[in-house]
């Protein structure tokens, strides 16, 4: 004999949400949550996944024109990394009652964004270096404390994504190394990179606290562990030692110890700049999309061939 | 049956880290059948020597609990507390114990 129990009210349900949240223990897949819970993890992660795929551009322009096969190796790897990254971050995405097709359709139709970093062009194969150290040297300081959000299967996403993001820090700043220690010439080529991606990847950690709308319910949610300004200010005291050991400049006249504060003070980054990007006015934003609409449609027939062998072993396997 | 992925089911990966751990969950993936699922699997969860086995499985083939359910489902146990050692008090000098 089975009795029926009462279904529990919205304000139970939503009193253990609180409390799962309060004991900073992990929400899982098929627990009740509320709606702007989900509607706001659904667009952070579609977002990550998203820019996993855009990600995969800048540097996959390069493959075919690396220096040495060494080289070549390495960034082949990287790139299909971020594609795993991207599958990692949809799968999660999933989980919450999205399919992956909607995402990507999402995208596609210009419905949902990805990062700003990635409308940027990349000029020449010192950037492939700096994308690595500077750009996905950003991208850890973000993830580390994502492997500690409430949604448990965004934290375990990011806890692989994080233990291959470190490759591909530090295969970027060899490659620096090994220019610097090069020509003038090649020299000159890392500090151009390096002068061009410095604003944008402080840009990544998105506006600033005041000019950040959801930052503060992300953080009740404990969806975000830390506000953009303070990873902003990590990532700079973390980049500064490295660039000197490198033996380059950081395009900031404003960049200077501060004793009192234990931090490096720094300019303001454009954030004219970064909303022109964000509203699609980047260098490469029109690129990039037209890009992988391509992708998607001369892949098309890859996924149907697919479906249509399985389709016919399912078939002789009846037989 | 169009060759759109919505129509490829689901899929959980397990992986066997290395001969003699159990098979861990890692992730899902979407494929059109077993044999591609496998495959995928291969190049989605193991490109750093991850695993020296994998299982891929249906996920509408598992059967789970329901999280509403679980303090009735679980409660059993949880009042047994004579089913973990340290419910016997044994003085300390006893050895092996």
């Amino acid at each position: 004999m089975t009795t029926t129990p009462m279904p529990p009210t919205e304000a139970a349900l939503q009193a253990s949400f609180d409390a799962t949240i309060a004991h900073h223990d992990r929400i899982e897949p098929r627990d009740w949550m509320p709606e702007g819970y989900r509607k706001t993890l659904i667009r952070q992660i579609a977002q990550h996944a998203h820019s996993e795929i855009i990600g995969m551009q800048p540097e996959g322009n390069w493959i075919s024109r690396a220096p040495s096969l060494r080289r070549k190796a390495i960034l082949l790897a990287k790139v299909q990394d971020e594609a795993g990254h991207g599958l990692y971050l949809y799968s999660a995405c999933e989980t919450l009652g999205v399919s992956r097709a909607e995402l990507v359709e999402l995208l596609l139709a210009g419905k949902q964004k990805y990062s700003s970093i990635f409308n940027y062009p990349t000029l020449s194969y010192a950037d492939v270096g700096t994308i690595g150290w500077l750009v996905d040297g950003a991208a850890i300081c973000n993830q580390v404390p994502l492997c500690r959000t409430s949604y448990g299967p965004y934290g375990r996403a990011m806890i692989r994504i994080c233990k291959e993001e470190s490759f591909h820090q530090r295969q970027g700043y060899e490659l620096l190394m090994t220019m610097m220690r090069g020509t003038d010439e090649q020299r000159a080529m890392v500090q151009e990179s390096v002068d061009r991606f410095w604003w944008p990847s402080l840009m990544m950690f998105g506006p600033p606290d005041d000019a950040s709308p959801n930052s503060e319910q992300s953080m009740a949610w404990g969806v975000k562990r830390n506000s953009n300004d303070e990873l902003r200010q990590k990532f700079v005291d973390m980049t500064v030692p490295q660039a000197e050991a490198l033996g380059v400049t950081l395009p900031d006249p404003d960049l200077r110890w501060n004793a009192e504060r234990g931090h490096h003070d720094f300019g303001e980054p454009d954030w004219a700049e970064l909303t022109a990007v964000i509203r699609g006015n980047g260098p490469c934003n029109a690129q990039r999309m037209a890009h992988r609409r391509a992708a998607h449609e001369n892949g098309a027939w890859v996924r149907e061939a697919a479906t249509a062998f399985a389709a016919r072993t399912a078939q002789e396997a009846q037989r | 049956m169009t060759g759109d992925r919505r129509d490829w089911p689901l899929y959980e990966v397990f992986l066997r880290g290395k001969r003699g751990l159990n098979h861990v969950h890692v992730g899902s993936l979407h494929a059109p059948d077993d044999a591609f699922a496998l495959s995928h699997a291969r190049d989605v969860y193991t490109r750093r020597n991850e695993g020296v086995s994998i299982w891929v499985v249906r996920a509408d083939a598992i059967t789970a609990s329901s999280p509403d359910e679980k303090d009735p489902l679980f409660a059993p146990s949880g009042d047994k507390v004579y089913r973990h050692p340290t419910f016997y008090e044994i003085p300390a000098d006893v050895p092996h114990m």
